[in-house]
């Protein structure tokens, strides 16, 4: 086999089957993972009938949504209806391409990458493959010839408009930090400064991960999905697979959320403490564990937190969400990034 | 097969360009402004992937965060919340077939004439060359652009700026003039 063919075809073509398996396996399983927590929060036993404490029925739910009837309804601009989950699904999808997962390893002889492409803009391609996912859930929501859908659907452009632009900002102190946009640059950076990025920009990470769960459309920010308001937001009128679509697509997003906060402010791949315990990741026994362990490790604890939240919080009034959004994190956003200026001069100079 | 490999960027790029020419034909064509809408997404992204094509990575992903990211969502708002049925007739746009087909005619050729004469000048898509005349592009094409923006044309960049905060702010104003008004009348009966 010609070197081109296995190095341009081939590899990467193993890799984004995986990738998509593992992806959409977690996915699958954060739906039980998210009930079981929940459940046991809130005092209950969680799905226990299928398999062994519930373990198939992510499987079972899956089966249930494939021979599900799918309904479109009577009013609905058809096309558009059709066209809105592929919408929010492809760019939820799309940005695991560029997610370092770990650190390069050889099979025989051959440097294999545990990421589908280290591009020079990572981080300002995810942030615009991520505005993109919102069309999906606006036009959801008109489309489906449905007030509750409407409403679902322009609170959360609304929304989703609001919190990226401090997200931006949040991300911005930590280019500065890393003075490069490429993900696998940034953790490099880290392990080159011997400190994770939370600690110099603790502020950057609260916003980022408050608007990362506003991204989202999560507790406490799930207004575009408010049960008691809105049935069930922008997707009320979508049943079946197309259903599954939106959902899979929420949790894909939870899932980069967490693991642009693991590879932005946590270190990536790259063991806690890098500085003060580097004896002891040395030591024959730990530097065994591969990084894609530490990665998933920090990546998990995120997806739990989104979980912890949606236990925990009460939901935001709208009017609420857009104050918090422009009147409090916006300029926060913004005073952070002077401040991150005003240290990095200090620092270096 | 040697000469889909020795002419792949090429092919690629004449593909997208096509790409690009059909949505934006799509924003034209379509009847249901929604439909126009998508079409304008689509290419804005498509146009998005020829810049980063273009070795202008830094511009393709601000034209994915900018234009199809916030412009496209508050165009759609508009759409979405306007009532769009009455706008559908299109007896008045038709009447006027003739003298639109000329503008668009001349618009075209000048365009298309424009397009030739660039690509000879140019010679080639892309100048990666170019880059290098810039301090610190060795990093890369976002490094080149700041380095540019923040030196040598930092005061038309920040003129620029100044004037959109302008446009805003007028936005602004005429868009709440009645508003204010309004509150100056209840002012006054009271």
């Amino acid at each position: 086999m010609p070197e081109a063919v296995l190095n341009l075809l081939l590899i990467p073509l193993i890799k984004i089957v995986v990738l998509l398996g593992v992806v959409l396996l977690i996915v699958a399983y954060l739906t039980y993972a998210e009930r079981k927590i929940l459940a046991y929060m809130q005092v209950r036993l969680g799905p226990n009938r299928v398999g062994p404490k519930g373990w198939l029925q992510p499987i079972a739910d899956g089966l249930k949504l494939f021979v599900k009837e799918d309904l479109i309804p009577g009013g609905a601009e058809r096309f558009v209806f059709l066209l809105a989950p592929g919408l929010i699904m492809v760019p939820a999808l799309l940005m695991f391409a560029v997610i370092p997962f770990g650190e390069p390893f050889k099979v025989g002889g051959r440097t294999i990458t545990p990421y589908l492409a280290d591009v020079n803009i990572a981080i300002l391609l995810l942030l615009g493959i991520s505005s993109i996912g919102v069309f999906g859930i606006i036009l959801g929501g008109w489309s489906s010839n449905s007030k509750f859908s409407l409403m679902g659907g322009l609170r959360s452009a609304a929304q989703m408009i609001s919190y990226e632009i401090p997200m931006g900002f949040a991300v911005v102190s930590v280019l500065m930090m890393a003075g490069t946009l490429s993900l696998v640059g940034i953790v490099e950076a880290q392990r080159q400064a011997h400190i994770w990025f939370v600690l110099p920009g603790i502020l950057a990470f609260g916003i980022y991960w408050i608007c990362g769960v506003a991204e989202t459309n999560r507790n406490p920010f799930d207004l575009p999905e408010a049960e008691a308001e809105l049935v069930a937001g922008f997707h009320t009128e979508y049943s079946g697979m197309k259903f599954a679509l939106f959902f899979l697509a929420e949790y894909a997003n939870m899932m980069v959320i967490s693991a642009l906060a693991t590879v932005m402010f946590f270190g990536g791949w790259l063991p806690p403490f890098p500085n003060l315990l580097a004896g002891l990741w040395a030591s024959p026994v730990l530097a065994w564990i591969p990084g894609v362990v530490w990665f998933a490790a920090k990546m998990g604890f995120f997806l739990f937190c989104y979980i912890w939240f949606r236990g925990t919080f009460p939901r935001y009034r709208f009017d609420q969400l857009m104050a918090v959004g422009w009147k409090w994190l916006l300029p926060l956003s913004l005073a952070n990034v002077m401040l991150v200026g005003v240290l990095m001069l200090w620092w270096k100079g | 097969m040697d000469f889909l490999v020795a002419h792949f960027a090429e092919l690629l790029f004449y593909f997208l360009a096509g790409l690009t020419v059909l949505f934006a034909l799509g924003v034209v064509l379509f009847k249901n402004p929604v439909h126009s809408a998508l079409s304008l997404l689509a290419t804005f992204v498509t146009v998005a992937m020829l810049f980063i094509f273009s070795h202008a990575e830094f511009l393709g992903a601000v034209q994915l965060m900018v234009y199809a990211g916030g412009i496209m969502v508050l165009f759609l708002f508009v759409i979405m919340l306007a009532r769009t049925e009455g706008i559908q007739s299109e007896a008045a746009f038709l009447s006027n077939m003739a003298p639109a087909a000329v503008v668009g005619g001349v618009l075209l050729g000048a365009l298309i004439s424009a397009g030739i004469l660039l690509g000879v000048l140019a010679s080639g898509h892309g100048n990666p060359a170019a880059l290098e005349m810039v301090d610190g592009a060795r990093l890369g094409n976002t490094e080149a652009v700041s380095m540019l923006l923040y030196t040598k044309y930092l005061i038309p960049f920040e003129v620029v700026s100044v004037i959109l905060l302008v446009a805003m702010i007028g936005a602004i104003v005429f868009g709440r003039k009645d508003r204010f008004s309004e509150v100056g009348k209840e002012e006054v009966d009271s």
